[in-house]
């Protein structure tokens, strides 16, 4: 209708939605402000000077320093960052190569036989991490596995392997059978048709649950705490250190914790998306 | 398609003629899986039993004739029954779980309704309320230390402007565990929020449509549509806090340590100091039994609600 085309003052309705709007806006920005509030707080931290983490009132407006990120490189932190990545890289290889294959046999296997894992591997997940603690401990202590990159990537594989397989399965569910069955009747084996067309179909997933597996590991505390005493320390446990001894060297812990999370950020950006498939992992089906 | 299908119609030179293809199949797949099972069994089965065996002896790291003392199997589990610091750490743990699954179901739900207007910059925000839950757990207690210590927190220095100076919360036995659960809560909520948003996209939109149409208001439409149809979501959600909220522990750690007394000291972390500072290995193992007892029959439940096992085809 033209009259409806033609361009009139908002009706009153129109104004209202448009108040609602600005409200609703200003909500919004309100919560984000104050969620991501303590968060940024810790990261300017990490950039003042320390006669300014003191200042009181709080400085919004300061100088800022990387003596404490300086500090932090000949420090014993740097290591114990090398040792979070190896143990973090190691079990995410680890469990993805053992996790894979297991996880598109389940997808394709009777549904009976999943079932009955689910709730073992569901529950590996789900178990206080002091029921693996414990034992670990005593063996490790036997066998000479403690404080070591190895003993630490092997437990982390106790809650990676059950990610692994259970993000990968329904990343396998999702892709349909059809393709496979199209390789074998032109002669693929089922080898063939695993490798060659599952595989490479599943790359993002496969990255996905990879990344995820790493982050898991990286943000591990508990185990490391129990299981590391200098040696292979990892890096959340070394900023704890920072408030043990000589004090409290807040400069320090606010820019060692920003050095933890930065990889945290930096890959939940990238799997964005897959991201809340593997946080809720389990809880929401497919 | 089935698979008697598929071997009536295989290539004539395929190089598994002649073998049944089922069998081949079901030979593949046992392949695919036994090196899992097999890494699952040792890395977790078997710690789980040697858990089980350490809580039937008296272990003490410092007395190592107890190791492998079994002439005293329940006396663990008679001592759990007495342990006047385990009730209350049992109490704690509900108090703790009760207040951070409520509120974070809560909250997530708000956020949830929020975010699922229409509208691009919402879409965009729901990454950036993400962002406490993918913290590390340990960045996260930092984070609140600094804002829970009174020398350096903007949030006491606010109280004080406003002229109401609150004292340390973390050392107020009064206001300690409340400390806790806001910091949970924060760590948390997007959780919640996340499932609830994902079942709220899916909430076909005629249910509501129907109720505007008959003149229903936005919060009659929610409590009467949108709340029954969300039932079975904030079931989950709720579990799945209540099974993580077990776990608790960095906060715990660097915020109280526990205390003050043990006003903040749950089940979990009473195992740790039983184990770890007091090297009663034997004891701990037979609380974290009982503990792993609990996570079974929870996890269980929540298997029954989601039928995890029924696949969508």
């Amino acid at each position: 209708m033209s009259e409806a085309a033609r361009p009139r003052p908002p009706s009153a309705h129109e104004r209202r939605l448009r108040r609602d709007r600005v409200i609703l806006i200003a909500l919004v920005a309100v919560l984000v402000a104050l969620v991501m509030f303590p968060f940024l707080w810790m990261i300017t931290m990490s950039f003042k000077p320390i006669d300014d983490i003191f200042a009181w009132p709080p400085k919004l407006f300061f100088t800022p320093t990387f003596e404490h990120y300086l500090g932090l490189v000949d420090d014993e932190f740097a290591a114990s960052f090398w040792n979070s990545l190896v143990t973090s890289v190691g079990s995410t290889v680890v469990s993805m190569v053992v996790g894979v294959p297991a996880a598109y046999a389940l997808s394709r296997m009777e549904d009976r036989i999943g079932n009955r894992l689910s709730l073992w591997i569901l529950a590996s997940r789900m178990a206080p991490p002091i029921a693996f603690t414990i034992p670990y401990f005593l063996v490790y202590r036997y066998i000479g596995l403690l404080d070591t990159k190895l003993g630490l990537g092997i437990i982390y594989v106790t809650f990676n392997l059950s990610l692994a397989i259970w993000l990968m399965r329904t990343f396998f569910d999702a892709t349909p059978r059809s393709l496979e069955e199209a390789a074998w009747i032109d002669g693929a084996t089922l080898w063939e048709s695993f490798l060659r067309i599952m595989l490479p179909l599943s790359v993002p997933g496969l990255a996905a649950t990879a990344i995820l597996c790493f982050l898991f590991a990286w943000n591990d505390f508990f185990f490391a705490l129990i299981l590391t005493r200098t040696e292979a320390t990892t890096a959340p446990v070394a900023v704890v250190n920072f408030m043990n001894y000589e004090g409290w060297e807040w400069g320090k812990i606010a820019a060692g914790g920003t050095m933890v999370m930065l990889p945290v950020l930096v890959f939940s950006i990238l799997v964005r998306k897959f991201l809340v498939r593997g946080l809720t992992a389990g809880a929401i089906k497919g | 398609m089935n698979i008697r299908a598929t071997s009536a119609r295989v290539a004539p030179n395929a190089p598994w003629r002649g073998r049944s293809f089922a069998s081949l199949q079901r030979r593949f797949y046992w392949y695919c899986l036994w090196p899992a099972l097999v890494v699952m069994i040792v890395i977790t089965l078997l710690p789980t039993a040697y858990l089980v065996l350490t809580s039937f002896t008296p272990l003490d790291l410092t007395r190592p004739e107890t190791q492998w003392n079994f002439s005293t199997p329940i006396l663990q589990y008679e001592l759990l029954l007495e342990d006047r610091r385990l009730h209350n750490s049992l109490w704690v743990q509900a108090k703790l779980s009760f207040w951070t699954v409520v509120l974070q179901v809560f909250l997530g739900f708000l956020f949830a309704l929020l975010l699922n207007m229409q509208g691009g910059l919402l879409q965009a925000l729901r990454t950036v309320f993400l962002i406490p839950m993918v913290l590390p757990p340990i960045v996260v207690a930092i984070i609140w230390k600094v804002l829970y210590t009174p020398d350096i927190s903007p949030f006491h220095w606010f109280m004080e402007w406003l002229g109401l100076p609150v004292a340390s919360l973390i050392t107020d036995p009064d206001t300690a565990l409340m400390a806790i659960v806001i910091a949970d809560i924060w760590e948390w909520f997007p959780f919640c929020m996340l499932m609830i948003l994902a079942a709220l996209q899916m909430m076909p939109e005629e249910l509501t449509d129907a109720a505007r149409i008959d003149g229903a208001t936005a919060l009659q439409v929610t409590w009467y549509i949108t709340l029954p149809y969300l039932k079975g979501v904030l079931m989950v959600a709720g579990l799945f806090r209540l099974i993580d909220s077990i776990k608790a522990f960095p906060l715990i750690f660097i915020l109280t340590d526990g205390g003050p007394g043990t006003v903040t000291e749950v089940t979990n972390f009473y195992s740790y100091i039983q184990a770890f500072n007091f090297s009663y290995l034997g004891y701990s193992s037979a609380i974290t039994v009982l503990l792993v007892g609990i996570t079974l029959v929870l996890t269980w439940a929540v298997i029954r609600l989601v039928g995890w096992g029924e696949r969508v085809e």
